[in-house]
């Protein structure tokens, strides 16, 4: 009787932790990342099995209305010209719910990524099932995947200075991925930087 | 001739025309001190929509705790070209009565990490300490949730 209390609380808190989005279940450097297909601002929807050709991704969670996002936008749009053709493309993906910060929706991504003349996917994670896995918990937020394991390589900011381009001395996500293709591992996988919290309901 | 201001209930607010900026060096000893008092310091900024939301429960904290020891002190994370057209004027829109700083400081890997080994840099944060006891919060209060926390350390 006592064996079989065991094993029914091991199954209680087995289902109870299948059902509890834990930043302790997200991703780890190391681990392998799952494919996704979320819709892109071009109406087409986007997995990363669509990039053959790709050595691994720029994933980049970010949106339309947190200023430190807005701050970085420049500099997301250089990683994805200087990357994209050796094989590191940006994919960046909205985690937010519309429901919870209206500006930004789908149609305010559109316009947007327009004004800034996008050179990559924006992807809105709907029903912000993508995020969670990743474990981001703040915009910008960036994770960096090599292939052909799909191996998670390296999480966190863009740099050192997100406030002020103009203060930066160590640029993470470039350091990182110029390790990458040089056959190397990124020296730092993971840093901080102060974001803006993710919005749900 | 404005001086007929019945809607002012906080009638002794001064108008600030300047935010202290502070280095993360130069903030940590206000992180840090065994004074007896309990510290709520809450990071921040104008731009942060679940900060703005949340800084009545601060306010009212510093105001319904202050005869037991407890201060506030609200860390922005403004950008600093932003002090002067949004920061000041949003502090004196607000009337806000806790003490507010700006931490202007590059090497936020390194000092989020400092401030706390959980903070993943998202905003609003909060930190809740003294002598004996420190506590972290990467989330939004209501004024109920932060009273028990502040409670729990009196």
């Amino acid at each position: 009787m006592r064996y079989l209390k065991s094993i029914l609380v091991v199954a209680v808190l087995a289902i109870a932790s299948a059902f509890t989005t834990n930043i302790e279940d997200s991703y780890k450097i190391g681990d392998t990342v799952e494919d996704f297909k979320l819709k892109n601002i071009d109406d087409k929807m986007v997995s990363l099995s669509d990039y053959p050709e790709a050595k691994g991704f720029i994933i980049v969670f970010t949106c339309n209305m947190c200023p430190y996002s807005v701050a970085n936008e420049d500099r997301i749009i250089a990683l994805d010209k200087k990357y994209k053709g050796s094989g590191y493309p940006v994919i960046a993906i909205n985690p937010n719910d519309p429901k919870a910060m209206p500006g930004d929706g789908f149609a305010e991504m559109k316009v947007r990524a327009k004004e800034k003349g996008f050179t990559f996917p924006y992807l809105l994670d709907e029903g912000q099932k993508v995020y969670p896995k990743f474990g981001a918990s703040r915009t910008p937020h960036v994770y960096i995947v090599s292939k052909p394991e799909m191996k998670l390589e390296y999480i966190g900011a863009i740099d050192n200075s997100s406030r002020n381009p103009n203060k930066v001395t160590e640029k993470y996500v470039e350091n990182a991925v110029d390790a990458l293709l040089a056959g190397k591992k990124p020296t730092k996988t993971e840093t901080r930087a102060i974001g803006c919290s993710i919005k749900t309901l | 001739m404005f001086s007929c201001n019945k809607e002012s209930s906080k009638s002794e607010f001064k108008e600030i025309t300047t935010v202290k900026s502070y280095t993360y060096n130069e903030l940590k000893p206000m992180l840090e001190r065994a004074d007896g008092k309990t510290y709520v310091i809450n990071f921040w900024a104008t731009w942060c929509a679940p900060c703005v939301k949340e800084l009545p429960a601060f306010e009212k904290i510093k105001e319904e705790y202050k005869e037991k020891n407890v201060e506030v002190i609200l860390v922005s994370l403004d950008f600093p070209k932003h002090v002067d057209k949004r920061l000041i004027p949003f502090i004196n829109k607000k009337k806000l009565q806790s003490k507010v700083v700006l931490l202007d400081d590059v090497n936020e890997d390194f000092w989020i990490k400092a401030i706390d080994s959980t903070w993943s840099g998202a905003l609003p944060a909060t930190l809740i300490y003294n002598s004996k006891k420190r506590a972290f919060f990467e989330k939004n209060f209501e004024y109920e949730t932060l009273e028990k926390e502040v409670q729990s350390f009196l």
